[in-house]
């Protein structure tokens, strides 16, 4: 097969989000909750009644579809990255202790990761949110919680395999302690699978976040993530569709850009040796 | 004579593999059948053997990698596996290896410096004096200076087994493991690394435990050679005296292959299968391919029996072998198609 071409694309809308997500305020042009109700439903410019000074027009409250929108991404992105970055950290370290010490600790371990990825991750995550009550620090845990254990799996494959390879056995034959092997062998040689999984899962995350906030128990106002932009606009769906479309665009939009990133990154490093 | 560096006393090791399910019985493969030998220092020991001889966990066991079921391995009087963090510690400065496969022994990811270096920082040497070590052995192995900031990638087989052995003389180790060092070289390359090692050798005084299914690079190297088969010794003793007068059948047929120059490989050896090694065959383990096998060499096992001083061999038939009385029976059929049906 050629290579394929780079999903440049992809790339640029990757960053852009979170360009948008960590300046957030500093680009939109309204507040995300300021209200006019002089400009009540007004559509995207374009049709007939809108204005450039609505680019996506405005919600049922007079407030800025574009600037809730970049509000809503920063949110759901940073939840996202948040959940990926920690639940890799904690996968990550389980698997490598899994993976090097093996025996009962390994069993241990691996029986967990079982346990949680035989759950279904939105069942278990509304077991959570009722539990734990919603929040953005709560949906960030429930989404750690979901997320850890493939990390763990990856990683412990990975080590079990890097553990056996010839400069491993040669860095134990000079002395050198597991804990250094770990740092500086196994985990340089399992990174690239951890950041196409970490990559992905960015992906995941959001559409995680999206459905619980859609479904009431993720974000609360006056926060502001796309699930929720979507499911306030859902009401109105009949009289003005920008409310829930732009949410609904920009979660696919972000979703199918991390995805493809993700595969691309997958498909250039998975043929091994090619450094 | 001098005392040995190395000793193996009637070394063992089994391996459990995993139950095929919960109530299944466990399965045990014995890698390392009962095998002794000693190194004197100074000298190199080749171990000459096909793939799933157990040369390999011989050589693993020397370097603490894998520990013996049974028996003792004993390096300067003290058994390596017995040893306090503190003796453990000045072990690993005293014994190094070098692997087969140049490309796998390197780290990818570090460059050559910090790999030859790598042995020296785990011994708590400074940054400095390592590097300036460093140096010093990529010259001896006769790379150029500048190869330290270059990564492994960067070079060929040839060199990168140059880096492996630059970094295994980094802590002036005296006990080198070489396990079919220059195998996955091309043969041009093969005589410079062989060359190398020699050198090295008759400068620095260092032991050798050389790991080789090729007769011709093991017959360079050795002083003494140790004919691994199935686990067993089958053959040890003087080089010269078990190459050039090989006493065990398999010797023997190794020996006559290699004089031939072909390959050392299943087929060519003849007659019978590899057995298998969850069933073992009863008494010789190389009756199943063995001309001379009899209904002795299935019921017992044979004992190494010297033959000429220091040189033992392990066949119940030796003598009438060596004068040419024994008939080829041929290997026990029967038995074969048993061993292949397992």
């Amino acid at each position: 097969m050629p290579p394929a071409r780079l999903p440049i694309l992809a790339i640029a809308v990757c960053v852009l989000l979170i360009v948008a997500a960590l300046l957030g305020g500093v680009l939109a042009p309204y507040a995300a909750d300021e209200a006019d109700f002089g400009a009540v439903m007004v559509p995207p410019y374009g049709l007939e009644g809108g204005t450039v000074a609505h680019l996506l027009g405005t919600d049922q409250l007079g407030r800025d579809m574009l600037s809730r929108l970049i509000a809503g991404t920063r949110i759901s992105m940073l939840t996202a990255g948040a959940a990926v970055l920690v639940a890799g950290t904690i996968g990550v370290l389980l698997g490598l202790i899994a993976g090097y010490l093996g025996g009962l600790v390994d069993a241990a371990i691996m029986r967990l990761v079982d346990a949680f990825l035989a759950l279904p991750f939105i069942l278990m995550a509304l077991a959570l949110v009722a539990a734990l009550g919603t929040g953005v620090g709560n949906i960030i845990l429930v989404m750690i919680l979901t997320n850890w254990a493939r990390y763990a799996r990856l990683v412990r494959s990975e080590v079990l395999s890097i553990k056996r390879r010839d400069f491993v056995l040669l860095a134990r034959v000079a002395g050198v302690r597991p804990l250094t092997i770990a740092m500086r062998h196994v985990l340089p040689n399992a990174q690239t699978s951890i950041l196409v999984l970490a990559v992905l899962d960015v992906g995941r995350a959001i559409i995680l976040e999206s459905s619980l906030s859609f479904l009431g128990l993720g974000i609360q106002p006056p926060d502001m993530s796309w699930g929720l932009i979507l499911a306030q606009g859902r009401t109105y769906m009949g009289i003005a569709w920008w409310l829930t479309v732009w949410p609904g665009l920009a979660i696919v939009l972000a979703v199918v850009c991390f995805n493809t990133v993700g595969e691309r990154l997958r498909v250039k490093f998975d043929p091994r040796g090619a450094l | 004579m001098t005392p040995p560096m190395v000793e193996a006393r009637g070394l063992f090791k089994r391996f459990t593999l995993p139950r095929h399910s919960l109530f299944a019985a466990s399965r045990t493969v014995t890698a390392v059948e009962g095998v002794s030998f000693a190194i004197p220092a100074g000298t190199t020991f080749g171990v000459v053997g096909e793939s799933g001889s157990g040369k390999t966990t011989l050589a693993r066991m020397l370097l603490k990698l894998e520990q013996p079921s049974e028996g003792q391995l004993l390096v300067n009087d003290q058994d390596i596996f017995a040893q306090t963090p503190a003796e453990e510690r000045a072990y690993r400065r005293l014994v190094q290896a070098v692997f087969q496969d140049p490309y796998g022994a390197l780290s990818p990811r570090m460059r050559a410096g910090a790999i030859v270096t790598e042995p020296l920082r785990a011994l708590g040497v400074h940054r400095r004096a390592a590097d300036m070590k460093a140096a010093e052995v990529l010259e001896l192995v006769g790379m150029r200076r500048d190869a330290a900031s270059r990564y492994p990638h960067e070079f060929s087989g040839g060199q990168r087994q140059r880096i492996a052995i630059a970094r295994a003389l980094s802590v002036d180790p005296r006990l080198l493991v070489l396990d079919e060092p220059v195998s996955a070289l091309d043969v041009s390359v093969r005589a410079q690394v062989l060359a190398l090692l020699r050198e090295m050798q008759q400068r620095l005084g260092l032991t050798y435990l050389f790991i080789g299914h090729d007769l011709a690079v093991v017959r360079y190297l050795s002083d003494a050679v140790g004919v691994m088969y199935f686990g067993r010794m089958v053959e040890i003793g003087p080089a010269r005296d078990v190459l050039r007068r090989p006493a065990h059948p398999y010797t023997r047929r190794l020996v006559a292959l290699a004089a031939a120059e072909a390959p050392l490989g299943v087929a060519r050896l003849g007659g019978g299968t590899l057995p298998n090694p969850l069933s073992p065959p009863s008494g010789c383990h190389f009756r199943t391919r063995c001309a001379f096998a009899d209904a002795r060499c299935a019921a017992d096992a044979p004992a190494l029996r010297e033959i000429a001083p220091g040189h033992n061999a392990a066949c119940h038939h030796l003598d009438a072998i060596a004068a040419g009385t024994k008939a080829e029976t041929g290997p026990l059929l029967e038995e074969a198609s048993r061993q292949r049906a397992v």
